[in-house]
């Protein structure tokens, strides 16, 4: 009895730290800034993808550094998914808050971009765009200072458009004509890439009757280290104050001289940096392919709903609750229990299957939902309308 | 402020553009119009279609984006080296192949679209292409309408035998039964089923349980994950419950979840000396992206490895790395393609034209091929006989052939261990068999 429920805890602290974890970034993303961003998964896969090239870069360098790449790989996820999410947000997000339909969909198509982006990118396409973005942005920059510049705007992005798309496609051809196979192979492809576990995270060790694995424990101290993290920068820095004003009163905050655009720029980074440490930590877990973001999407929307949007304590509990319950189900807990009401056993026999334990679980949060559609953790006050 | 490119400017423009696109569109696809007006589409493809000119088409169609995007598109590859060094050896008929390539984009209702574009518009002479049975069987009534010809190259579940299809990949009996079989001998008696949630597992499994029942065996439990789903926490504790002394995984996962459940059964310290595991989905690529680290020691079921020892695989091997680059594998569906485009090839030859479907399906039949796995032939229910093979998967991804049959086993596509189908055969060479007829 005990020893279940020991098991029953330990599993659902395993499955709801990834959870968890997953869902912090948007929990800021969404639940703070009130952006439906739908591209958080693909900016999971970012991260995972910058571990899978910094373990080749650490496997290169041979000896003992392949055990530590991991630690290197964290940060280093951070910094290239907060600066996708930077670029996301100075360029689409931004044109759009306060419409959620419109995020929505633009975020869902940045999403695919991106997908696709990993499975064709090769020396071609970024020598191609690097040149597109040099002579397109370069130009309209240069032209911008000139005086008449909101006369010349139309002409000038008509001119420069089809000429930096034209130098781009006879460079990219020019150089899949001379270096062929070299530059015109994708670098990761469609294919998943293989990303491992340095040896001293691959091994579980034994606590009891009980199997730890150690990349689990990992993630758990990562996603407390994370949630700390938050805590402190959000309550205790100049920065997080600032956040904090925004979020709750943004007109407000400007008048006291705020700059909100600038506060929404470094809390949709801080929700994408933290996208990229999730991708990192899961990548140790799971796959890593163009479709590794897509799998966790779904489950980290229902944490943020389910906790209540607006509060991070809110994903907390809900991603234990949701992973506790998962495990219960999946696992079979319940039957050792109920052996005295068969009915009721088959019930929960019937429902033990991992798909069809989402399904349980999917349908405990829809009621859930009826009775509290603000989550465990609603928002009070005033500014909940706004 | 005037903007200089108003609306209305726009659209004019707009609407320019897109009718001289139509336009040209119009006069480049319609450059023999008596052949797009006469080909009615219940009678074979007409003559002047396909064969005309110097070039024969076939049309080339998988997925290129999307979830299968993973495994169809080196299978694209390997098509296509088979298509480059038939042109290369002087064609087919003396004419060029020309291959049109789809994208089926992972959506099966876009298989079907594309397989009716590849037929009425662009007029191949035939199509490869598919993996999941699912755009097998989208594509499915298209090709029986349209009485046109399909080449399918994945290992599949059985239980279907169309006239329109020719399958190259491995049906249940020269895969799974096998398997199970070798694992009966070799592994014990217990078996855990896990796999993904979706048609071909559950088929695989209903044959596997049937197959275990009739001899003597124990299925201790069966779990399905949904496709892509990565937590796998809750059925390794159930395998652990139900297994606590070790025993058989017979694993039908496919993609994603097979690498978090391989990492996480090694960090649950289950390994494949208690808990040897059968798989039917992971081939060489598969292994590369899992990472050989986590899957050293466990068992997969092909037809061919890459580490088979034939001459004609060793020249495959050296002209696929030569032209796709020296870090990529081949595998099962890969080789199962490779080996379709020259049976194809073959069969056209003999029937001395590409058009005419029913001379080329009857050609088809019989033809042997001396293909990297050894020497197939395609048997009269349009299936291919192929050596069956057991790998144990080696330090650098690649397959330890533990176990081989010593000659191709015949195909069997009606089950003989489930009850709806025991009995049943196809044969079509004989008008009055068909499809599905009873044998006894």
């Amino acid at each position: 009895m005990l020893t279940g429920l020991v098991d029953g805890i330990l599993g659902g602290i395993g499955i709801g730290s990834v959870l968890l974890l997953a869902a912090l970034g948007l929990a800021i993303v969404f639940g703070l800034m009130g952006v439906i961003n739908m591209a958080h998964g693909e900016l999971m896969m970012l991260g995972a993808y910058t571990t899978f090239v910094v373990q080749n870069v650490f496997k290169s360098l041979g000896g003992d550094w392949l055990e530590t790449y991991i630690l290197f790989a964290l940060p280093l996820a951070f910094l290239v998914a907060a600066l996708m999410g930077l670029i996301l947000e100075r360029g689409v997000v931004r044109y759009l808050y306060g419409r959620p339909l419109e995020t929505l969909l633009a975020t869902w198509g940045v999403s695919l971009i991106l997908q696709q982006f990993v499975r064709s990118v090769n020396w071609v396409l970024v020598i191609g765009l690097a040149l597109f973005c040099l002579f397109f942005f370069g130009g309209m920059w240069l032209l911008s200072r000139r005086a008449d510049w909101q006369r010349l705007r139309g002409w000038a992005i008509a001119l420069l458009l089809p000429l930096s798309l034209g130098i781009s496609a006879v460079t990219g051809n020019i150089l899949s004509q001379t270096y062929k196979l070299v530059v015109t192979k994708p670098w990761f492809g469609a294919q998943n890439v293989d990303v491992t576990a340095p040896k001293w995270l691959r091994s579980g060790f034994s606590l009891g009757s009980f199997q730890v694995s150690s990349v689990r424990l990992f993630i758990v101290a990562l996603t407390i280290f994370c949630v700390v993290g938050i805590y402190l920068f959000l309550q205790r820095s100049p920065w997080g104050l600032r956040i904090r004003a925004v979020t709750q009163n943004r007109s407000m905050s400007a008048c006291l001289g705020i700059p909100t655009q600038k506060v929404d720029a470094l809390t949709f980074a801080l929700g994408s940096g933290l996208a990229g440490v999730a991708g990192c930590a899961l990548s140790l877990l799971g796959s890593v392919g163009p479709n590794t973001g897509q799998n966790y999407i779904v489950d980290t929307f229902m944490v943020v709903v389910v906790g209540g949007v607006g509060k991070l304590v809110g994903s907390i509990v809900a991603a234990m609750a949701i992973g506790t319950l998962t495990y219960l189900i999946g696992s079979d807990a319940f039957r050792p229990l109920l052996t005295a009401v068969p009915p009721l056993a088959d019930f929960f026999t019937f429902f033990s299957s991992t798909s069809m334990a989402k399904v349980m679980v999917f349908a405990l949060i829809v009621v859930f939902l009826q009775v509290r559609p603000a989550g465990l953790f609603p928002q009070k006050g005033r500014t909940v309308d706004a | 402020m005037a903007r200089q490119f108003g609306r209305r400017k726009f659209l004019i423009y707009g609407s320019a553009t897109f009718g001289t696109s139509i336009l040209l569109k119009a006069c480049a696809s319609n450059p023999t119009p008596q052949a797009g007006e006469s080909a009615s589409p219940t009678t074979a493809a007409s003559p002047a279609a396909a064969g005309s000119g110097n070039t024969i088409k076939v049309g080339i169609l998988h997925s290129l984006s999307g979830t299968m995007a993973i495994s169809e598109k080196s299978v694209v590859d390997a098509e296509q080296l088979a298509i480059a060094e038939i042109n290369q050896a002087g064609g087919v008929l003396g004419k060029q192949i020309e291959a049109v390539v789809e994208d089926g984009a992972s959506d099966w209702p876009t298989f079907a679209e594309k397989a009716t574009k590849l037929i009425d518009q662009d007029k191949v002479a035939t199509i490869f292409g598919c993996w999941t049975s699912a755009s097998r069987k989208a594509v499915l009534p298209v090709f029986e309408q349209k009485n046109h010809m399909l080449w399918y190259p994945v290992q599949y579940e059985g239980q279907e035998c169309s006239k329109n299809i020719f399958y190259t990949g491995a049906a249940p009996n020269q895969q799974i039964e096998p398997s199970v079989d070798w694992l009966l001998e070799n592994k014990g008696k217990e078996f855990f089923l896990v796999g993904s949630d979706y048609v071909f597992p559950r088929t695989a499994n209903t044959i596997i349980k049937a197959q275990l029942e009739a001899k003597g065996a124990k299925v201790v439990g069966e779990d399905y994950l949904p496709l892509g789903s990565t937590e796998v926490t809750p059925i390794i504790a159930k395998i652990k419950q139900a297994l606590p002394n070790g025993g058989v995984i017979y694993n039908t996962l496919n993609g994603d979840s097979n690498v978090a459940f391989f990492k996480q059964l090694q960090g649950a310290g289950m390994g494949p000396d208690k808990y040897p595991s059968m798989s039917v989905s992971i081939a060489e690529e598969e292994v590369k992206a899992i990472g050989p680290e986590y899957l050293k020691g466990h068992y997969a079921a092909w037809n061919y490895f890459q580490t088979v020892d034939t001459p004609a695989n060793k020249k495959f091997v050296e002209a696929f790395k030569a032209k796709y680059g020296s870090d990529r594998v081949t595998n099962d569906p890969m080789e199962a393609a490779y080996i379709m485009v020259y049976i194809w090839k073959q069969a056209v030859e003999k029937a001395a034209t590409a058009d005419d479907m029913e001379k080329v399906r009857a050609a088809a039949v019989g033809q042997t091929f001396d293909a990297p796995q050894g020497q197939v032939s395609l048997a009269a229910n349009h299936h291919l006989s192929k050596v069956v093979r057991i790998g144990e998967v080696r330090d650098d991804g690649l397959f330890e052939i533990v176990s081989s049959t010593d000659k191709a086993v015949a195909p069997v596509p009606w089950n003989q261990y489930v009850a709806e189908t025991k009995g049943f055969a196809c044969d079509w060479s004989d008008p009055a068999k068909g499809g599905k007829y009873k044998t006894t």
